[in-house]
């Protein structure tokens, strides 16, 4: 019985994080992607806290804390601070329309599952199931940073794609590296971040210098 | 062999009488709760009854280019709604029209319904009405792939399309927490607020806007053909309702022997408490989102299918390993 409903929850998790990478497609608004975002990567730390329960496994407990903290916490806020700050887009520019982003996100979740179920015939089907559902994420995840044209929303597909990683890591049973694994990739993640930040802020004063003209306009924000 | 068909036949009825009955008490209860939610005082919740009846003493006034298709559609419409509130258990699950037809006949009923109303706004050749079946038409050409896979996931999950097979299924307690229902009872309300005009897509409670899609179709009709043709509305929001706590939540209905008084009245109350939760959550949804643009309803209903792919998609999965 405990099996069933291990197996159940873990599935309901990996689902949730997947869902929550469609609801980022979704949004037309950069702070709904954000929010969105932050959603998922909550789900995800869920995910990683109900495998490190049902295995017994308390190193996956720190890669949910990372996770929540981390992603579905700092990360959101800072980029809805800089988002704020710089006033920049308030709406996702895209190259594709989201429509057809979202048909070819569900294309590519067909994809991730034709393509790892033959090829982990053998493993548990609790692993399989997971590693279908974070391919999914991965490849949502590249989608997204494909057809967002904003800087900030390509970061948000980058870390999306972030999670599926962290998703298929906690699924596999031992895998010990996977919180020096996302340590790494939230390091990479912060510096990606500060670089947009600084590199916006350079594009900003050197091409268009807003704030010396609205102070000279006497507009004060 | 007699007694039981003479049963049947009385718990359909029944059936169809209570439906018939309730349907303008949901809606009732559903403005009621979603004045009261905005601080308003609200018409009783009698009041759909009220309206149902002052609308039939009323005179039908038609229009001179009017044709047998304007005349007929309002008697069509009303009869395939109740025909397909026959079918959707409501506080029984072992109807006997309910064997006549599965999930996918009713959505072929509905659809019917959907396709002569289109053809009634289009008929008198006002602009409302060719407004109000253009987008009627966009949203039911959207809204039924999205129902159909909902059909076809929880044919996957529970091997059959028929209603009562399904609520035994998931009363039998084999499902658990599966992913699978849970993407398709999310499409499912997504379609449902679409095909009843409710608010993020259609507002029920407008008339003379330029966004409106239901009222602007009926816009011609007046007196009982008026009349008809709410009554199947509201029927629709019934067919609604309980065929999402038919599918989903059938704990409580009378499913045993056909005649058992007790069992019967059970049902009924726990068919009571549908509706009440139903139009709780139909308000609570409505006051709290504001209306879409016509054409974001595109989206809006293209997540409802993807969500059922993705439904069928997790079965799938489930089912290969």
């Amino acid at each position: 019985m405990f099996a069933t409903i291990a197996y159940d929850l873990s599935h309901m998790a990996g689902a949730m994080v997947l869902l929550a990478g469609f609801v980022v497609l979704y949004q037309r608004r950069v702070l709904g992607v954000l929010r969105a975002f932050a959603a998922q990567s909550i789900a995800v730390a869920g995910a990683a806290a109900w495998q490190a329960y049902s295995q017994e496994a308390p190193h996956l407990y720190v890669t949910a804390a990372i996770a929540l903290l981390l992603k579905g916490i700092a990360a959101p806020i800072a980029l809805n601070r800089i988002v704020r700050r710089l006033d920049i887009h308030r709406t996702v520019e895209t190259a594709v329309g989201i429509g057809a982003t979202m048909l070819a996100g569900v294309g590519l979740v067909v994809l991730a599952t034709l393509l790892v179920l033959p090829v982990t015939v053998s493993s548990a089907a609790l692993t399989r199931e997971t590693l279908a559902i974070a391919l999914s994420v991965v490849l949502i995840g590249f989608l997204m940073m494909i057809t967002r044209r904003n800087a900030i929303t390509q970061v948000v597909g980058f870390m999306s794609l972030e999670n599926g990683l962290v998703l298929a890591a906690v699924g596999v049973k031992g895998m010990p590296l996977v919180v020096e694994m996302s340590v790494a990739f939230s390091l990479l993640i912060a510096f990606i971040l500060f670089g947009m930040f600084f590199f916006r802020i350079r594009e900003r004063f050197d091409t268009l210098d807003l704030q010396s003209i609205e102070s000279f306009r006497g507009e004060r924000r | 062999m007699i007694r039981t068909a003479i049963a049947g036949t009385l718990l359909q009825l029944l059936h169809l009488l209570v439906a018939l009955a309730a349907a303008p008490l949901l809606l009732g209860v559903t403005r009621f709760a979603k004045s009261r939610l905005q601080s308003r005082r609200g018409p009783s919740p009698i009041q759909p009854y009220r309206d149902l009846l002052r609308l039939m003493r009323k005179e039908t006034v038609l229009a001179h280019d009017a044709s047998w298709i304007f005349r007929a559609t309002p008697y069509l419409v009303f009869s395939l709604m109740v025909i397909a509130a026959g079918m959707v258990p409501m506080f029984a699950l072992d109807l006997p029209l309910a064997s006549a037809g599965d999930l996918i006949a009713i959505v072929a009923l509905l659809a019917t319904a959907r396709f002569f109303q289109s053809l009634a706004g289009l008929d008198i050749g006002t602009a409302f009405g060719g407004i109000g079946a253009s987008r009627d038409a966009l949203i039911g050409s959207l809204a039924e792939p999205a129902v159909l896979m909902v059909a076809f996931a929880l044919a996957l999950v529970a091997g059959t399309t028929a209603l009562p097979a399904i609520a035994r299924f998931v009363l039998s307690g084999g499902v658990g927490v599966d992913v699978s229902l849970a993407l398709a009872l999310i499409a499912l309300l997504i379609v449902a607020i679409a095909e009843n005009g409710r608010i993020p897509v259609d507002n029920p409670a407008t008339h003379l806007e330029l966004t409106m899609v239901h009222e602007a179709m009926v816009l011609e009709y007046s007196g009982r053909n008026l009349a008809l043709i709410e009554a199947a509305q509201m029927l629709k929001l019934l067919i609604f309702v309980s065929l999402v706590a038919a599918l989903f939540a059938p704990w409580g209905l009378a499913a045993g022997d056909v005649l058992d008084l007790l069992e019967l009245g059970g049902g009924l109350l726990i068919f009571l408490l549908h509706l009440l939760v139903g139009a709780a959550v139909i308000a609570i949804f409505e006051v709290s989102i504001a209306k879409m643009r016509v054409f974001r309803v595109v989206e809006f209903l293209g997540a409802a299918l993807i969500l059922a792919v993705l439904a069928v998609v997790f079965r799938f999965v489930a089912e290969a390993s």
